[in-house]
């Protein structure tokens, strides 16, 4: 995934002078996920922008650049560093449109790599989508592989109003054939078709939810939702109409995960068509553990999505968490 | 005359030594005026006004051209009507009505004129800071001889966005001009109980940025350091720090009465009153007379009572107003 990260920029920077890329390390290092290799040989240090630890500094520096005629990228290396630099983006970004009643705009891209899986410990292991989530102005979209990665980068960068675009970092090194197209943003994809529960997935959950539907005794709509703002309601709800269960797969703590949106929507909306109640995997609230055999029971398991999805179907009831089964948490 | 004007027009004007006393004093009276509405309970929310500042305000916009950026803070009406923003613009919008920058939607804190490079003004002290040095950026990345100004108060130099703002401008030598309005208060705070250094210009040394001290009171004193500083910019000699030292007459917002100051401060400051100052000067000068001075300041008056009754009898914002712009309308491609 990162090489087509780093194609998406150069493309996109190749298609467009005024598209600048600032970040730490991005320059002379190539990123440290390598997601801008070759891109400061390619386009010179005047658009491939080494910056400071600094990263309120270089977001605020993206906006005032936004507002005034370039299109910049920065890369936050990892979503938890955007912590002090959220005044740029949430109030200042989001809001510089219905400030200025459109006679400024913010086409910023905030690149970061979110996640848990490869043993960095809790400070550097959230996803972190919900800071952003209640923010109109701000759009948002989670990559789930090199395919979508590249076109969802090309879309963020072209789109008129400041975008998000959290990378799951424990996908940088998967590979996959890559469309070399845009994609909408906005617009979730039906990544395997079925009839009895539709799941809803985004990120590296997208995997789990494939992995559980493909030898599951059910059949599944599995969708990648890949915009989380505006998420896709059309085609969430278009399938909940036709397979009555709702079910959501998430790197997200329980309370308060970026699920409960859509949950509470197509509740609301589909009440009639539900056969069962509404169901998220999520993790439990806890801080995202360090070693591997625990990150890895941390995050929603191919088989628990599988065993749970199988007991919602039987029973029509809510399959409890593990954490609740097994007593460490309520 | 189109009594509203045209914001172009009214930045031109300040060529004339006349024009930039007699937009000293429109500022003043607005802001005279505006506390005076809130008071009444005619408007609705806060205000921070800048009596006392003056001459900074009108400094700058005699500086720096139209195709300048400028980011201001919250308070920001004098920074506004010097770069040519319109009194209805800016009542309209203190008011929430139609004619106001935005429609409404924005109020006090939130003015913005793009024909002459005023960025929307903001309400979180230090953003402007970094967002000027982005601005600036664009000049250098697309290679235009255009410059950004960041104005903010002393309070803003304790904040990261001030620091982080500063560090970039001068690693990549952007064309920015650093405005300091040193009035002594960060919100209810005098600044030697905040900040361990009195003359803030010090503080540029630690990010090898040329700075200076520059008596905020005289309008001549500011012209120049801002010119030279932008001069600077534009040869590609990178950021300035300019620290004006100044005075807020008012409280920090409307419900500030400033019962913290010492006695007798503010009268020493009202002893060099900007307006006041510039006004001896042009009369010494010349270019003015007492009686002329007295004339023009009964027409600003006017003018602004004039603006009063216009923007208080015109439209509230519409409910669409709040709906509009929060994105980019969606092209036909796209749907």
């Amino acid at each position: 995934m990162r090489q087509s990260i780093a194609r998406a920029l150069a493309d996109e920077m190749t298609d467009d002078s005024t598209v600048i890329l600032m970040g730490e390390d991005i320059g002379a290092a190539e990123g440290p996920f390598k997601t801008s290799e070759g891109l400061l040989d390619q386009f010179g240090p005047l658009r491939v922008r080494d910056t400071p630890i600094s990263e309120m500094g270089f977001c605020g520096a993206a906006v005032g650049a936004a507002a005034t005629g370039l299109r910049p990228v920065v890369e936050i290396m990892f979503i938890e560093f955007l912590g002090v630099a959220l005044d740029m983006l949430v109030t200042e970004a989001a809001k510089l449109r219905y400030l200025s009643g459109g006679a400024y705009t913010a086409p910023l891209v905030v690149r970061a790599s979110v996640g848990a899986g490869l043993g960095f410990g809790t400070q550097h292991s959230q996803t972190l989508e919900t800071w952003m989530y209640a923010t109109p102005g701000l759009k948002l979209v989670v990559p789930s592989g090199a395919n979508t990665a590249y076109g969802l980068v090309r879309a963020a960068i072209r789109d008129d109003d400041p975008v998000v675009v959290l990378e799951p970092r424990v996908l940088y090194a998967e590979r996959q054939e890559v469309d070399f197209a845009p994609i909408r943003l906005g617009v979730a994809d039906v990544v395997r078709a079925g009839t009895d529960v539709t799941v809803v997935a985004l990120g590296q959950t997208v995997g789990t939810a494939l992995a559980a539907a493909a030898d599951a005794p059910w059949s599944a709509d599995v969708i990648d939702l890949r915009t989380l703002i505006p998420w896709d309601r059309e085609r969430v709800l278009e399938s909940v109409e036709r397979t009555g269960r709702l079910v959501l797969v998430e790197e997200s703590p329980y309370s308060g995960g970026w699920g409960t949106e859509i949950a509470a929507h197509v509740g609301a909306e589909c009440f009639h068509a539900l056969k069962a109640p509404i169901v998220r995997f999520t993790c439990p609230d806890v801080p995202v553990p360090y070693p591997a055999h625990l990150e890895q029971r941390f995050l929603p398991s191919v088989d628990d999505v599988r065993a749970g999805i199988s007991e919602l179907i039987a029973t029509s009831r809510r399959p409890r968490p593990w954490w609740e089964r097994e007593g460490y948490a309520s | 005359m189109n009594a509203a004007g045209i914001p172009l027009e009214r930045r031109a004007a300040l060529a004339d030594p006349v024009e930039r006393w007699d937009r000293m004093v429109e500022i003043r009276h607005f802001e005279d005026r505006i506390k005076e509405l809130f008071a009444e309970g005619l408007i609705h929310g806060t205000t921070h006004t800048c009596q006392g500042q003056e001459a900074v305000s009108i400094g700058i916009a005699v500086a720096a051209r139209p195709t300048d950026h400028v980011c201001c803070t919250y308070r920001g009406h004098g920074t506004a009507l010097a770069l040519g923003m319109t009194l209805d613009a800016i009542l309209g919008e203190i008011t929430g009505r139609v004619i106001g920058t935005i429609g409404g939607v924005g109020g006090s804190m939130h003015l913005s004129e793009r024909s002459v490079g005023l960025l929307p003004t903001s309400a979180i002290v230090g953003a402007g800071i970094p967002i000027a040095a982005g601005a600036a950026l664009t000049a250098q990345v697309r290679g235009e001889d255009n410059c950004a100004i960041a104005v903010f108060g002393d309070g803003a130099t304790n904040i990261g966005a001030f620091h982080e703002g500063l560090n970039l401008a001068a690693i990549w030598q952007l064309p920015v001009v650093f405005v300091c309005e040193n009035n002594s208060y960060g919100e209810y705070s005098r600044i030697d109980l905040t900040t361990p250094v009195t003359d803030l210009a010090v503080r540029a040394a630690s990010y090898a940025i040329p700075s200076e001290i520059v008596d905020g009171q005289d309008v001549d004193s500011v012209i120049a350091a801002v010119s030279s500083a932008l001069e600077r910019a534009r040869s590609g000699g990178g950021p300035t720090f300019l620290e004006c030292k100044t005075y807020r007459y008012s409280g920090h917002s409307r419900a500030d009465q400033a019962t913290y100051r010492p006695a007798g401060e503010l009268d020493e400051w009202l002893a060099r009153d900007p307006i006041e100052l510039y006004r001896n000067q042009l009369i010494a000068e010349g270019t003015l007379d007492a009686a002329k001075a007295e004339a023009l300041r009964s027409s600003i008056v006017q003018r602004i009572e004039d603006c009063v009754d216009r923007v208080m009898a015109s439209e509230p914002a519409g409910v669409a107003a709040m709906f509009q712009h929060v994105y980019a309308p969606t092209t036909a491609s796209e749907a």
